[in-house]
């Protein structure tokens, strides 16, 4: 029983982390029907931001943890939106309205940049960074076993709920969100309506680094190591996320994320390390089998 | 201030190599109810699309309010108070009725939308009965309102419709004419009507146009256009209806 809470507390840290980056996809896949497959290095971008601005800030001679780590967190997110903006900008954008295949290949390509990028200007070693924030509560003590749940868990799953609140509320609440529904449906029509779609696309693209960044800072101070590779993995992770929450559906993405965690980390504790993969992406076949649209992306039954 | 609102001098559209209008010339003067009548695949709703902007007109130019409008982007082509209710309504179906008409004031400030939004919902109070329920599940009747009160949401000078009438019972499409009448009698409003069905849209418009194959081949006073054997003989089945 420990052992299970204590797996289902770090799946839950995991997921939030896939889920974050599952809405990029997600929301890009949404508005121009495109996988940018550039997003997970969109996170290794911001996690890299995030690292940097942490030694400065240090250096700086900012030392009380909470203001650093709120500057890093602001820092990296607006860097790492002019990344987002700068590759539709430059690889996507020019493509609208090519054939349907064109933008995935420079998205492959932007992603090749991406990373080599890193690795030319930040060396292909692996970058540690010591632990941040240590300590946490024990909620379960039996026979020796401590179940942990880490200030840094905390810290991960708070910020996550709380954005994803937020960012609930501004796609269902607000003028741009309505806009952002609007490009979604009909482009012609929000343009019709006076919604300048192009700047919409770039927005949604903004958003999606925004929380793509958020998750690079979060890996960075959970696993204390990054290098320029991380955003494949964790991009592919979560990519899956957002496919089998339903692709398009943004608490789809949310539950997609927090479920491949959970999948992930109990394969890990009850079966082997080795192919946790293997049954990430197995489940997310079985689902793809039985629901096409995934779990939370519901063809929606239209009225002619 | 000029007389003419909207005027089309030589527009060419293309679809890639196809030509879609031969070179269209009409106005549209303030205040008036204006119907371009023509067969499927004449050219109408491409004449509306290159107004604004979806297609672009490769050759000629469009005058809207005195400014020459050709090449603006669609986005600003519509914050001068042009909006339209497309060809297929366009609702958008997984948002509620509400929403899609917060998206109709979406060009303007929304410091009117209160009133203007009451303003809908008095043309059309089934609206106002539907409006948390999604665009997806109305019928063609309340989708065809929603259309129109979504354009009017926008505050528009110059409202276009594009075959209100098309697919609907006739009962609605009695009202959903009156509405329009009613919208130009009383507020003046000016209306770019794009319709099939050549007797309802005569009988409601001050002049109109016959358009064949991308061309304008005829225009004239509603009654007059109603009146002429041509038209009777190709669009009104020898004049019974």
């Amino acid at each position: 029983m420990e052992y299970f809470i204590q797996q289902l507390i770090n799946g839950v840290t995991l997921g939030s982390i896939y889920g974050l980056i599952a809405i990029g996809y997600t929301m890009v896949y949404g508005i121009i029907g495109m996988i940018n497959f550039a997003h997970g290095d969109i996170f290794m971008v911001g996690a890299f931001i995030a690292l940097i601005t942490l030694l400065a800030v240090t250096a700086m001679g900012i030392t009380f943890l909470p203001v650093a780590l709120l500057i890093v967190l602001i820092i990296s997110m607006l860097m790492t939106s002019v990344w987002g903006w700068g590759v539709e900008r430059l690889a996507y954008r020019p493509l609208r309205g090519s054939f349907r295949l064109a933008p995935l290949i420079t998205a492959i390509g932007m992603s090749i940049v991406l990373q080599n990028f890193v690795q030319v200007v930040q060396g292909a070693r692996v970058k540690p960074l010591p632990p941040q924030i240590t300590g946490g509560i024990t909620i379960m003590e039996k026979d020796g076993f401590l179940v942990q749940l880490s200030y840094m868990q905390i810290l991960i799953i708070v910020t996550t709920v709380l954005l994803m609140a937020g960012f609930t509320l501004l796609i269902n609440k607000t003028s741009l969100g309505r806009a952002q529904r609007a490009c979604e449906q009909d482009q012609k029509m929000a343009s019709l309506l006076g919604v300048n779609v192009d700047r919409t696309i770039s927005l949604t693209f903004v958003m999606g680094a925004a929380l793509a960044s958020v998750a690079g800072v979060m890996f960075l101070l959970y696993y204390g190591v990054i290098d320029f590779y991380i955003g494949f993995l964790a991009g592919v992770k979560a990519f899956t996320a957002a496919v089998l929450g339903g692709i398009g559906s943004l608490p789809g993405a949310m539950l997609g994320g927090l479920l491949i965690g959970l999948i992930e980390t109990f394969w890990s504790g009850y079966f082997s390390v080795e192919y946790k993969d293997v049954a990430a992406f197995s489940i997310l076949a079985i689902v793809l089998i039985f629901m096409p649209s995934g779990l939370l992306g519901k063809p929606e039954v239209e009225k002619v | 201030m000029s007389d003419i609102l909207l005027s089309l001098k030589g527009v060419k559209t293309y679809y890639g190599k196809i030509v879609a209008l031969r070179g269209i010339d009409l106005d549209v003067h303030r205040g008036e109810i204006v119907t371009v009548i023509g067969a499927n695949g004449a050219g109408k709703s491409t004449t509306m699309m290159t107004i604004c902007g979806v297609t672009r007109a490769r050759e000629g130019q469009i005058i809207y309010d005195g400014e020459n409008i050709t090449t603006l982007p669609t986005h600003q082509i519509v914050k001068k108070a042009i909006a339209q209710s497309p060809e297929g309504r366009r609702i958008f179906g997984r948002m509620t009725v509400l929403e899609n008409l917060q998206m109709g004031a979406a060009v303007i400030d929304y410091a009117h939308f209160e009133e203007d939004l009451r303003m809908v919902y008095d043309l059309f109070p089934i609206l106002e009965k539907r409006q948390s329920q999604r665009g997806g599940t109305l019928s063609g009747g309340e989708q065809q309102m929603l259309a129109i009160g979504r354009a009017l949401m926008a505050r528009p000078k110059l409202l276009m419709l594009d075959e209100p009438s098309l697919g609907l019972a006739p009962l609605v499409v009695k009202q959903i004419f009156e509405v329009v009448k009613e919208l130009n009698e009383k507020q003046g409003l000016t209306v770019f009507l794009v319709e099939q069905n050549a007797y309802h849209a005569l009988r409601l418009a001050h002049r109109g146009y016959v358009m064949i194959n991308g061309q304008i081949t005829m225009s004239g006073g509603g009654k007059e256009l109603l009146s002429n054997p041509e038209v009777q003989a190709a669009y009104l089945e020898g004049g019974r209806h």
